[in-house]
């Protein structure tokens, strides 16, 4: 038998033993004896500065490289700034494990110094988690937290060790096989419902492909690109499966939802069939439910199978793993075209001629000032594809989904579920560390950046040259934007007057980073080439934009989606539409 | 109608009611009972949900349920194929001539006294939740002074188990420790 070793050892052990390579986080008290054997690890372990910036690291490396993104800290304070990126994890199915200390077990329960309840705080927002007082316990939790967080539908299990079972003495085994009676995760779909959701699609004379992130997490987008050009059918992606199909291709409508394209919104409206795959009919997508695609029928494929019917009635509901289900469809849907296949060419030409009337568009400022959306645009012009783009939240995030061209899955960073602020920098931190030779820029807002931009000085000193844009229009400016539609334009505290106060450049340089301004729409492609040249250290780039610019398409919350507006108080043209 | 009842099969494993009374509270699904307790396998507890599901399809709710984790099998228990039952004690003023009615109503209902004291007598009766609700009303007009209930326990007739049965529904019947794949590492 193999000789004893503390739990801390056996949790470093674990972790290695599931393939980690890198961990985000902070050490202190509860955690200390795990930080011990971490200084021996092979692991890279990347000293944050504030342990949210940790669980939104391991979440931007999650998201680009498909692998598990881990964050460490301590207990109490530690764990609880974790609560944003582990509910940003959940709401957007990141695989992410989340490892915190916790006060000896003899003290849990007695409000101890730095003791909080971490698993019951993070119950509702977890995947799973786990409370370990018994060190024999920590490698088989680590390797279930691991397998839970990876496979069906991702999402961000915790584990809570309490001190003394990091101290104590334990052998090491890590376990072969796991025992989880109450989690078996279809991934085969049901060959049934494939013939039925084939049959379907070739009866549809109006159909569409409603894309959802689950098609990224699968690793399905290659899959996808055959089933769309297969059926013809016009595609939409949603926010969080932007880049899931190559936004230069044809059949592609952009973005459905709140801000989505007029074509893909009257595109799900108008449409007779919806195939679904990995979408979840979220409320930014749907509108008022109630009016939502009123003559469509519903396919629904997801891995979860409580997203079915949880929103919208499915006719035809595909449990499983989109890649299986995907390539299924395929040959399945083969044969049904030799039978049949409805005519869809008045849909395309209905379709068509939405989006040439009605293309993403901008007007430039009047009054000289730089347009949030072309600097946007340029970064993706001058970056290209290849680039990662990572956004905070609000009208930058809004503008950056629709003026950034997305072409691959895995380029496309946000928080699309949660919303929350402060994700950019940090997790494009996270998505460089998993893509050192992917350019990665945050397009971050002036709100959100003050929210978390402390990870400059963890990238500075790291050596993980991320890129920041921050859009900088003085103000909260999505908060702003709803301030002028729906509160008679009375601004209560969205000015952050960030063009006086702080001073962005000189911010990124006291933290180590390059800090560059722009305030001119000459300027903006030569501080772009500038930034991207860039790659020993951090770059911030302040460009001082219109605060006015509002985001368009839009369609107000509880509103249906038949009412999206093109600009304030303008409807689409819908009389001269054969719809 | 709005009320069902369904039995879960649960890991005896700690905080596991706290996840499910969560999911409930987090999602809007209104509990009318609950029990809890343990079953043949000292690794698996069973609780006995009622609900009353107003705008929620129960299919959503046994999905949202199952994907906790530790939640290993569901069955709706309907009252045309399960033996269901719920527990009442009550303290009735026995006060003047009631005694001796409240005597008739308890030998009506199959209820048993299981104290007798001064002013009051302690009732105890087992029956379906019509059986019991029918039983409080008719002791309602002569006082109660304390009640408490269990929550509803049901029982599959015949000779399925639910435990057979859901552990065949996720493959895992043949072997307990059923091969999860390997490839978990990262
Ligand atoms: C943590 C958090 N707090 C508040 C909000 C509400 N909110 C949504 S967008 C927004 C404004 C964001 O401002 P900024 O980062 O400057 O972006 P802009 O909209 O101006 O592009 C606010 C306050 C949020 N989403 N997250
Ligand atoms: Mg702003």
């Amino acid at each position: 038998m193999a000789s004893e070793i503390t739990g801390a050892q056996a949790l470093v052990n674990a972790l290695e033993d599931s393939g980690v390579d890198v961990m985000f986080g902070i050490p202190g008290g509860a955690i200390l004896p795990a930080y011990d054997p971490i200084f021996d690890s092979k692991i890279r372990h990347i000293l944050v500065r504030h342990e949210q910036g940790a669980g939104h690291a391991a979440t931007g490396y999650a998201q680009v490289t498909g692998r598990v993104g881990v964050c460490i800290a301590t207990s109490g304070p530690g764990a609880t700034n974790l609560v944003t990126p582990i509910a940003d994890a959940q709401m957007d199915s990141v695989p992410l494990v989340a490892i915190t200390g916790q006060v000896p077990s003899a003290a849990i329960g007695t409000d101890a110094f730095q003791e909080a309840d971490i698993r019951g705080i993070t119950m509702p927002i977890t995947k799973h988690n786990y409370l370990i007082t018994d060190p024999a316990q920590i490698p088989r939790a680590i390797a279930e937290a691991f397998y839970i967080a990876s496979s069906g539908r991702p999402g961000p299990v915790l584990v809570d060790i309490a001190k003394d079972a990091l101290q104590k003495m334990t052998s090491y085994n890590y376990p072969k096989k796991l025992n989880l009676l109450g989690y078996n995760p279809q991934i085969e779909p049901n060959s049934e419902a494939i013939r039925d959701a084939a049959s379907l699609i070739a009866q549809s004379s109006k159909p569409i492909f409603y894309i959802g992130g689950g098609v990224i997490k699968a690793n399905a987008a290659k899959e996808l690109l055959v089933l769309a050009e297969l059926v013809g059918a016009p595609v939409v992606t949603t926010l969080m499966a932007r880049g899931a199909f190559p936004d230069s291709h044809s059949q592609h409508l952009g973005m459905p939802g709140m801000h989505g394209t007029v074509a893909a919104v009257t595109g799900l409206q108008k449409a007779d069939l919806l195939i679904t795959l990995g979408a979840r009919f979220d409320d930014r997508v749907t509108g008022k439910l109630s009016t939502f695609a009123p003559n469509a029928k519903i396919i629904h494929a997801d891995i979860d199978p409580a997203e079915i019917g949880k929103n919208r009635y499915a006719d035809v509901p595909i449990i499983g793993d989109l890649g299986p289900i995907i390539k299924a469809l395929i040959p399945a849907v083969k044969v049904e075209f030799a039978k049949n296949k409805a005519d869809i060419t008045s849909w395309w030409k209905q379709m068509n001629s939405l989006r040439q009337k009605y293309p993403l568009g901008y007007n430039e400022p009047s009054d000289g000032s730089l347009s949030p959306q072309y600097v946007i645009e340029r970064i993706g012009a001058i970056t290209g594809p290849d680039g990662i783009y990572v956004a905070g939240v609000g009208q930058h995030q809004m503008w950056a989904s629709q003026f950034v061209k997305y072409e691959k899955p895995r380029t496309w960073l946000n928080s699309g579920g949660l919303g929350t602020m402060g994700y950019a920098v940090p997790a494009a931190m996270g998505a460089k560390v998993g893509a050192p030779d992917t350019p990665v820029w945050a397009i971050d807002g002036d709100g959100c950046f003050q929210m978390t931009n402390q990870e400059l000085v963890t990238c500075a000193l790291n050596d993980i040259p991320i890129k920041v844009a921050v859009i900088n229009n003085e103000s909260l400016g999505m908060v702003r934007q709803w301030q002028t539609l729906f509160y008679k334009e009375r601004y209560s505290n969205t000015d952050l007057h960030s063009k006086r106060i702080p001073d962005f450049a000189k911010l990124a340089e006291a933290m180590g980073c390059v800090g560059l301004r722009c305030e001119s729409k000459g300027d903006v492609d030569k501080i772009i080439k500038e930034a991207n040249a860039i790659n020993d250290a951090p770059v911030v780039v302040d460009f001082g934009v219109h605060r006015d610019a509002m985001v368009w398409p839009m369609v107000a919350a509880g509103t249906s989606n038949d009412d999206i507006l093109i600009a304030k108080e303008m409807a689409p043209d819908w009389d001269s539409q054969e719809l | 109608m709005a009320q069902h009842t369904l039995s879960v099969l649960v890991e005896n494993s700690p905080g596991v009611l706290a996840r499910v009374a969560s999911l409930f509270s987090r999602r809007g699904y209104n509990i009318d009972s609950l029990a809890v307790g343990p079953t043949e396998s000292p690794e698996i507890s069973r609780i006995t949900i009622v609900l009353n599901l107003e705008g929620h399809a129960l299919d959503q709710v046994s999905a949202q349920l199952f994907k906790l984790v530790n939640v290993i099998g569901i069955q709706e228990m309907e009252d045309k194929n399960s033996h269901q039952r719920e527990l009442l004690m009550v303290k009735v003023n026995s006060a003047g001539d009631n005694r001796s009615k409240i005597e008739a109503v308890v030998g009506k209902y199959r209820a048993s006294i299981v104290s007798q004291a001064s002013a009051s007598l302690t009732i105890e009766a087992i029956g379906s939740s019509a059986e019991i609700a029918a039983l409080l009303g008719e002791l309602t007009s002569f006082g109660i002074k304390e009640l408490v209930q269990s929550g509803l326990i049901a029982l599959e007739n015949g000779d399925a188990t639910l435990a057979e049965r859901t552990l065949q529904e996720t493959g895992l019947a043949s072997s307990s420790t059923h091969s999860q794949t390997e490839d978990y590492q990262n």
